[in-house]
Formats: C-alpha cells, sequence, structure tokens
C-alpha cells in the first residue's frame, strides 16, 4: 500500500483528475495548499506597499494505492500536471503501514 | 403656532437615518474588512462602542456644546441644552424642528468619532478607546462643530468672515474629515505601530466587506451631504448631484491611478476611491457645479491614491488609511471650494480671499484637532495605556480582548455541567 501524494499548479487539477480516473482511481483527497520550490516568489505593489509573495497558491492531491498501482498513477499525475514551466510541482509516495476502512473495519489492501 | 416645512423636516429625518447607516454598519464593514481575520470583530467593535459612548453623550451635554450660546467663538454653552431637558416639539431650527436637527447632528457626531478608529486598527485595548471617544466628541469634536456651524470663530460671523470670506463648509471638511484624520495620525504616534508593520503582510481579510461597506457609505452619504442643505429643495439637489459624481470621478481616477503605477486596479483601490470622493465632496457639496465636483472628486482620488503610502515612507502605522483618505482628502475639498465655488471661488471672478479664508480654516482646524487630540492620547497612554499584550497583538485581539473569533468554528469549548 502505498501514499501518492502530489502538489501541483491549481489549474492542472481537472486534467489530473480526469486522468487519475482514467487509470482507475476511484478517491483522492485535495487539499488548498501554498509554497515555494524553485519558482520561488515574485514582488508586487498593493495599496503603496511592496510585498514579496514567496508562498504561491497549490493544490495538494492525496491517493492511496496498491503498490503495483504506483507506475501507472504517478506517470498519469506528471503528464496531466506538467506544463513544462517552472512551479509545476511534485510527486511522491510514500508506504503505508496500516490502512482501516471507517464504515466496515475492513484492514489492509482490502480497505484501498 | 410654529410652522414647520414638513418636506424638508421628513428629508432631514430620513437624512438622519442614513448618516446613521454611515457608522453602523457601513463603516464597520468598510473597516472590518480591512483588518485580518483575527481582528475583525475589534475593529467593527470600535465603531459600535464610539455610537453606544458618544451617543448619549450628544444628548446629555454635547448637542448644547456645539449649538448652545456662543462662548468666546470656541464654544457653545454645555448647560443651556443639557440632557435636551428644556427643549420643546415644537422648538424652531431654521424651518425644521430642532428636534430632528438635534438627531442628525448627532449621527455627525459617531461617524466622526468612528472614523479615527481606523488609525488605530488590531492593537488598541477597547476600554482606552471607549474613554477617548467621550473624551474627544467632547473636547474636540463639539467645540469644532461649534466653531464652524454653531456660530463660532470659523463660521460666518468669525474673525476670517470679517478679514476676508467666511470659510466654506458644507457638510464637514473641516469638522468632520480634516477633523478626524488629523486624530487619527496623532493616536498612531501616539500608539506607536502593530508588530510587524511593514514587514509583514498585513492584506484585507475580506474585500467583499470592505466594498460592501464602501457602497453603504455612499448610499448614506446623501443623507450627510444632501441633508446637509436642511432642507428639501434644489441645495440638497445640487448637493445630491455633486455627491454622485465627485465619488464616481474619484472612485475612477484612484483606480487609473493604481493601473499605471501598480499594474492593477484594485477592489480596495475601487473601494477607497469612493470614500475619497466622498470626503472631498463633503466641503464643497452645496457650493460647486456638477462639473465643479467631477474636478474635485477626480483630484482627491489621485491625491488620496498616492498619499496611502506615505505612511510607509514616514513610518506610522495609519492601519487602514484615515490620514491618506480623510485628511488629505478633507483638505484637498476644503482647499479646493476656494477655486470651484460658483459664488466665491478664484475660477468663478471670485478672486483669492475665499482660498485664503478655506486654507485659514483648515490649519485652525488642524491645529486645534492636533494639539488636544494630542493631551488626550497622551493622558491615555500615561494612566492605562493604550495597547494589548504583544502576546494578545500577535494571536489575536478579537479573542483577547471580547473573548470571541469571527469565522473559528472549532475549539470553542463546551457548555459547562449545571
Amino acid at each position: 500500500m502505498k501514499l501518492v501524494t502530489a502538489v501541483i499548479q491549481p489549474h492542472r487539477l481537472d486534467d489530473v483528475k480526469s486522468a487519475l480516473e482514467g487509470v482507475g482511481i476511484r478517491g483522492l483527497t485535495l487539499t488548498e495548499a501554498s509554497g515555494f520550490g524553485r519558482q520561488k516568489g515574485h514582488t508586487e505593489v498593493y495599496r503603496g506597499a511592496e510585498y514579496t509573495v514567496d508562498m504561491l497558491p497549490k493544490i495538494r492531491v492525496e491517493i492511496v494505492i496498491g503498490d503495483d498501482d504506483v507506475p501507472a498513477v504517478t506517470s498519469a499525475i506528471v503528464q496531466a500536471a506538467q506544463t513544462g514551466k517552472i512551479g509545476d510541482g511534485k510527486v511522491w509516495v510514500t508506504p503505508i503501514d496500516q490502512l482501516i476502512r471507517v464504515r466496515t473495519g475492513e484492514s489492509g489492501p482490502a480497505a484501498i | 403656532m410654529l410652522e414647520f416645512d414638513t418636506g424638508g423636516t421628513a428629508w432631514v429625518l430620513a437624512s438622519a437615518t442614513l448618516v446613521l447607516l454611515m457608522t453602523i454598519p457601513a463603516l464597520a464593514f468598510f473597516y472590518g474588512g480591512m483588518v485580518r481575520g483575527k481582528s475583525v470583530l475589534n475593529m467593527m467593535m470600535m465603531s459600535f462602542g464610539a455610537a453606544a459612548v458618544v451617543g448619549v453623550i450628544w444628548v446629555l451635554w454635547g448637542y448644547s456644546e456645539a449649538f448652545g450660546s456662543d462662548i468666546g467663538g470656541v464654544i457653545g454653552n454645555p448647560f443651556e441644552w443639557f440632557g435636551l431637558m428644556t427643549m420643546s416639539v415644537d422648538d424652531v431650527s431654521g424651518s425644521i424642528p430642532t428636534l430632528v436637527f438635534v438627531g442628525f447632528q448627532a449621527t455627525f457626531a459617531l461617524i466622526t468619532v468612528a472614523l479615527i478608529t481606523g488609525a488605530i486598527a488590531d492593537r488598541t485595548r477597547f476600554a482606552p478607546w471607549l474613554i477617548f471617544a467621550g473624551l474627544w466628541a467632547t473636547i474636540v469634536y463639539a467645540p469644532l462643530c461649534h466653531m464652524v456651524w454653531g456660530g463660532g470663530l470659523l463660521g460666518g460671523d468669525g474673525p476670517i468672515a470679517s478679514a476676508l470670506a467666511a470659510p466654506m463648509d458644507f457638510a464637514g471638511g473641516t469638522v468632520v474629515h480634516i477633523n478626524a484624520g488629523v486624530a487619527g495620525l496623532v493616536l498612531a504616534l501616539i500608539i506607536g505601530k502593530r508588530v510587524g508593520f511593514a514587514h509583514e503582510p498585513m492584506r484585507p481579510h475580506n474585500l467583499p466587506f470592505v466594498m460592501l461597506g464602501a457602497g453603504l457609505l455612499w448610499v448614506g452619504w446623501f443623507g450627510f451631504n444632501s441633508g446637509s442643505a436642511v432642507a428639501a429643495d434644489g441645495l440638497a439637489g445640487l448637493a445630491w448631484v455633486n455627491t454622485f459624481v465627485a465619488t464616481a470621478a474619484a472612485s475612477g481616477t484612484w483606480m487609473i491611478t493604481e493601473k499605471i503605477r501598480d499594474g492593477k486596479a484594485t477592489s480596495l483601490g475601487a473601494a477607497s476611491g469612493i470614500v475619497a470622493g466622498l470626503v472631498a465632496v463633503t466641503p464643497a457639496a452645496g457650493f460647486v457645479s456638477p462639473v465643479g465636483a467631477i474636478f474635485i472628486g477626480g483630484i482627491a482620488g489621485v491625491a488620496c491614491a498616492l498619499a496611502v503610502a506615505l505612511k510607509y515612507k514616514l513610518g506610522y502605522d495609519d492601519s487602514l488609511d484615515v490620514v491618506g483618505v480623510h485628511l488629505t482628502g478633507g483638505l484637498v475639498g476644503t482647499v479646493l471650494v476656494g477655486l470651484w465655488s460658483t459664488s466665491t471661488g478664484l475660477f468663478y471672478g471670485g478672486g483669492i480671499d475665499q482660498l485664503i479664508a478655506q486654507v485659514l480654516a483648515a490649519v485652525i482646524a488642524i491645529a486645534y484637532s492636533g494639539i488636544l487630540s494630542a493631551v488626550i492620547g497622551f493622558a491615555i497612554k500615561v494612566t492605562i495605556g493604550w495597547r494589548v499584550d504583544q502576546s494578545d497583538e500577535i494571536s489575536g485581539i478579537d479573542l483577547a480582548v471580547h473573548g470571541e473569533t469571527a469565522y473559528e468554528t472549532v475549539g470553542t469549548g463546551r457548555v459547562a455541567e449545571r
């Protein structure tokens, strides 16, 4: 069992979601996030004050999948989220020790 | 039997109600949206609290101080109409019942005091603010109101009037806006900057609130300016049209200024431009032509849009731009009446006397308000103190001072067992 976390550009969300549905993913969790990477920020003037906007809005997508699905899911996300410009985000995969479905109490891969 | 002008009476009653709308809730929303989410309730409460304090004071002695028999050109006799106890429903002021005039003027006192709160956002304890509001209404607002409108030394019978020309202030350029703007500057200096001022972003937390407040201010301001005709007549109509068009012009020029300088026209700029235009046309509303009002509003929109950046250069934390909008706009409007007044202005062949009279009235208002606001502000600073603890300021003044938060829905505790 793996947790796939993707931080992506907000405007790529719809395409990422469709791509995930295309590889058979039936559930995901979204969070509005903000942060910076190599993209860093930019300066802007607002009401006479100059601001460095270093935390830019991003979307964090989290999906729990089986080990075998990792290559298909990660490549679907990367393809759909990629614009080639700096700031496209990252995808990472972490192992899951335990997984329980709250409704039924099922655990392990059956709970995916 | 005394004769009232019933149409005029109805309009001034309606106007008084519109002007109350400007404080409760328009200004509270305008300011409340501009602060950070952790201090929106305190910001709104400072307007509501000012209404509670000043409303009572106005009826007890404020009106009498402003419109009682003149003492030395500076103040009216505060005991003459104390508590309005000797005032009858048949008393007449001009062509309307005096009680209607008392109510109309009460709402001006409320908004003027409440305007100051924008300069001291996020960091001021509630009790010192309420004490200041009461003292300031008594010592600064009511006397200045008397000087300009109650037969005092800045009015039609004062020394400036006999030497040059009577200073013109239709609805409160000096009494309301220069007055509140100067007091805001003085308090911002005395109370000091917010933690993190000019280092961390303090952008408005709810711009729809700001726009709601600005829109309601525009609506309410028709009572302020058009009601100041104290009659339902052509002068009221002129003031209405001027208030309408100067405001439109100012909102437009503020947005253009932002677009050229910063690249984007912002909603905060459109809303602030509305207020800048309303402020600037206030002293001029009944004295200038509609085209004159467009010039005054348009100039004010640019001037105020530029003035709001000064606090970062000069280092005072006028948090929500009371100085940048009300002092600047009040000065622009008050001085420009000397150019565009259709009866005595420089552009209408009236010579330079009116312009000098306007500048003098503005300077006297600045000096009077500045000195006495500083005295009250320092007295509070050295006795009970102004500021909340720094930790409370950082974690949020709403919870620290009022025990409430505007938005959080978790962690609000549970009902105690009985």
